[in-house]
């Protein structure tokens, strides 16, 4: 992909095509979110909801079409690297469905460690605001927890500290509920509407249609080629 | 005197499939010896290579004769001739062994059948400098372990200041002298003789160094054969068929005359046993710990610093394997299965010898870099292997938090990886630390090398093999504690 500067930081997807080997997963798929704005996307298993959040992260090429995220054009071709990289992985933060946590760090060294080596922020106020989003996400109990000692809903709230940590404009989340009991769900719903209430853009990848309204969230539903 | 060992055991296979079937058939004397050890003493004939030829092939052939036997040739390695010989593995070793006190306490030893003077051996230029084992002090003088030339050395050492430099063979003395690795050679005249034809540019001194006698050894318990045998040499003394031998292959000299009257008169077999006794237990522990402890350090030294080495390469060609260009993965591919596919042992030899004439390493040097270049390529497929097993979405998480391929690599998957090779490698490294006796094939004296030296000394390795096996585990023991110390540390964090 080539990256050009576009000078906005909301979200457009244009008539993107992802194959995975030889199969083509997706095709024609179009779709923009603006600066606040929630969205899901819908389908069942199959459907590339999780191809689509990987593309628009530059972890996988797109076969055709283009996409525009954080002042960055994504083209069919390579993933980006060099300074697009960057840019790009300064503006789109992702919480990933099995969260790939560092396994060797604790849960408030999983936070702070991007903001430190990427963004250079100070050890002592990295550490400070890392432990302020897992309080904010009800996890500061876990900080000196290895990922391995961590419930999956302990470990999910830990991984959205981390993606916060670098204060992205988009976040995208792959199955945010999946490993959520409904206590747990209602909270990472008010969550996710007080981060998209701050100016942030959040694009979900998900099936759970239940979530999805109480996110109230416009939907883009995908469907099986 | 073997030459160099690496081609014992072809050698071995080679004279042992050459010479098992007697040419007749009776009663055989199995005679032991060491065609490593070339001619004069016994090498495979040049015009065909399935016979034996040798003052020592006669002498033994004259023997079996007499008694009535068929000769049949054992292959022994020099350096294990009288363990073999103790055990019973034939019934006479002859191979240029020289007649010791030690050998007289635990071996039944036939009466002397050549007296050989000691000679020190220089370089041309040198000639006028270095007259005498006095001349050289501070200067690196080489011979064989385990035997005479060897203990005159040791005691030069102190009255002197020589330091004595071992090998495992006869050639590579001369070799190394006329490289300048070495200062002076002190062996024996026949191999000194054999020394200077060879390497042209040394020169043979006239310092009288000492004179010793080659004998026969047998099992302790075989006097009666050992007289039987005595009686044998002796006739063959007094009617001139030894003379015969050692004149057709030029080692007859003025000595040994004056050798066989006092043989013939009885005055050598009075060189008793007595005064003489393998000292016990605790007399050679207390004589030798201090010696093998200051060994033990060379090959703890040289085992860290090797294996340092080798982590250091190994992540480099494990990274380049990893992330590296396709011909740079090919390169350090091609690498790590030549360093794995060939032996070590014959690197060592290739990084000391072969490239001597090219560049001249210092023994230690080419101990260290032997050993680490080899041991490089075991640990880079560890750490690929540990590079690899770090899961791809911590991978891909590192990159969308914007951490570029360098800080995944230090940040997040090397710690991980390093946590899954630390048993490995700690496994390696106590290999590494028993691969190290190899490095005394190139004259570096380490444990097992100052173990072997000791054994054949005292003649007997149950002392000095304890010692030996206790400083390993004294060494290794700890590392393998630590290490696993550390991993569990890792599984509490």
């Amino acid at each position: 992909m080539t990256l050009q500067a576009q000078g906005k930081a909301t979200l457009e997807v244009r008539d993107i095509a992802i194959r995975r080997g030889d199969r083509l997963v997706l095709d024609g798929l179009r779709f923009s979110a603006t600066r606040g704005e929630l969205l899901a996307l819908m389908g069942d298993s199959g459907t590339g909801k999780t191809s689509v959040l990987r593309a628009i992260a530059g972890l996988d090429p797109i076969a055709a079409g283009e996409i525009h995220v954080g002042g960055v054009r994504l083209v069919p071709g390579r993933i980006p690297r060099g300074a697009c990289a960057r840019e790009l992985h300064r503006s789109v933060g992702i919480v990933f469905q099995f969260h790939h946590l560092f396994a060797h760090k604790t849960a408030v060294e999983n936070v702070w460690l991007a903001p430190v080596h990427v963004l250079r922020q100070p050890r002592p106020a990295a550490e400070r605001r890392a432990r302020e989003l897992l309080e904010a996400l009800g996890v500061a109990g876990r900080s000196s927890a290895l990922p391995h000692e961590l419930s999956g809903g302990e470990a999910q709230r830990v991984a959205i500290a981390r993606a916060l940590a670098v204060e992205p404009p988009v976040l995208l989340m792959d199955e945010p509920t999946a490993s959520l009991d409904p206590a747990r769900r209602s909270d990472l719903a008010a969550t996710l509407r007080r981060l998209a209430a701050d100016g942030r853009t959040i694009v979900l990848a998900t099936h759970d249609a239940e979530f999805v309204r109480a996110c109230d969230c416009r939907t883009i539903t995908l469907g099986v080629l | 005197m073997s030459r160099v060992a690496a081609f014992g055991l072809v050698a071995a296979v080679l004279f042992a499939l050459a010479v098992d079937v007697p040419a007749q058939s009776g009663p055989e004397l199995r005679w032991g010896g060491d065609s490593e050890g070339g001619a004069p003493f016994v090498e495979a004939d040049p015009q065909n290579p399935a016979k034996l030829v040798g003052f020592d092939v006669e002498i033994a052939a004259l023997l079996a004769r007499e008694l009535g036997r068929v000769p049949r040739f054992v292959q022994v390695s020099f350096t294990t001739l009288e363990a073999s010989a103790a055990r019973g593995d034939f019934d006479i070793g002859l191979s240029g062994i020289e007649d010791t006190p030690a050998r007289r306490a635990r071996l039944a030893v036939t009466v002397p059948y050549y007296e050989f003077r000691e000679v020190l051996t220089v370089r041309e230029a040198d000639r006028g400098r270095f007259r005498s084992l006095a001349d050289l002090r501070g200067r690196r003088v080489a011979t064989l372990g385990a035997t005479l030339a060897y203990d005159i050395l040791v005691a030069a050492q102190g009255e002197h200041g020589v330091i004595p430099v071992t090998y495992e063979d006869d050639v590579h003395p001369y070799s190394d002298l006329a490289l300048g690795r070495v200062d002076a050679v002190v062996l024996d005249e026949v191999l000194a003789a054999r020394g200077v034809r060879r390497n042209p540019g040394l020169v043979n001194q006239d310092a009288r160094i000492g004179v010793g006698h080659y004998v026969g050894v047998l099992a302790a318990g075989q006097e009666g054969l050992r007289d039987r045998i005595n009686d044998i040499l002796k006739q063959a003394m007094r009617d001139g068929r030894l003379e015969a031998i050692f004149r057709r292959w030029n080692m007859w000299n003025e000595d040994q005359p004056r050798l066989y009257a006092r043989v013939l008169s009885g005055a050598e077999e009075l060189v008793p046993a007595a005064g003489v006794t393998t000292p016990g237990a605790w007399e050679a522990t207390r004589r030798y710990l201090p010696t093998l402890v200051q060994a033990a350090v060379v090959t703890l030294v040289l085992s860290c610093a090797a294996m340092a080495l080798a982590v250091a390469l190994g992540v480099l060609i494990a990274s380049g394997r990893v992330y590296g260009a396709r011909p740079l993965q090919v390169a350090l591919t091609g690498y790590v299965e030549v360093m794995r596919g060939t032996p070590l042992l014959l690197q060592l030899l290739v990084l000391y010898f072969g490239l001597a004439s090219v560049i001249q390493l210092p023994a230690f040097m080419a101990a260290f870099l032997g050993l680490g270049l080899n041991y490089a390529a075991y640990e880079s497929e560890i750490y690929r292997g540990a590079l690899e097993a770090v899961p791809q979405g911590q991978l891909d998480a590192a990159r969308t938090l914007g951490l570029t391929d360098v800080q995944t690599l230090t940040l997040v998957r090397g710690p991980q990886a390093f946590r899954l090779a630390l048993a490995p490698m700690t496994n390696d490294f106590v290999a590494l630390l028993k691969d190290s006796s190899l490095v005394s094939l190139i004259t570096v004296v380490e444990l097992t090398r100052q173990t072997t030296i000791f054994a054949a000394n005292i003649g007997s390795w149950l002392v000095p093999g304890t010692l030996c096996a206790a400083l390993y585990l004294a060494m290794s023991l700890p590392l393998a504690r630590l290490a696993r110390r550390i991993e569990k540390g890792w599984r509490r964090a």
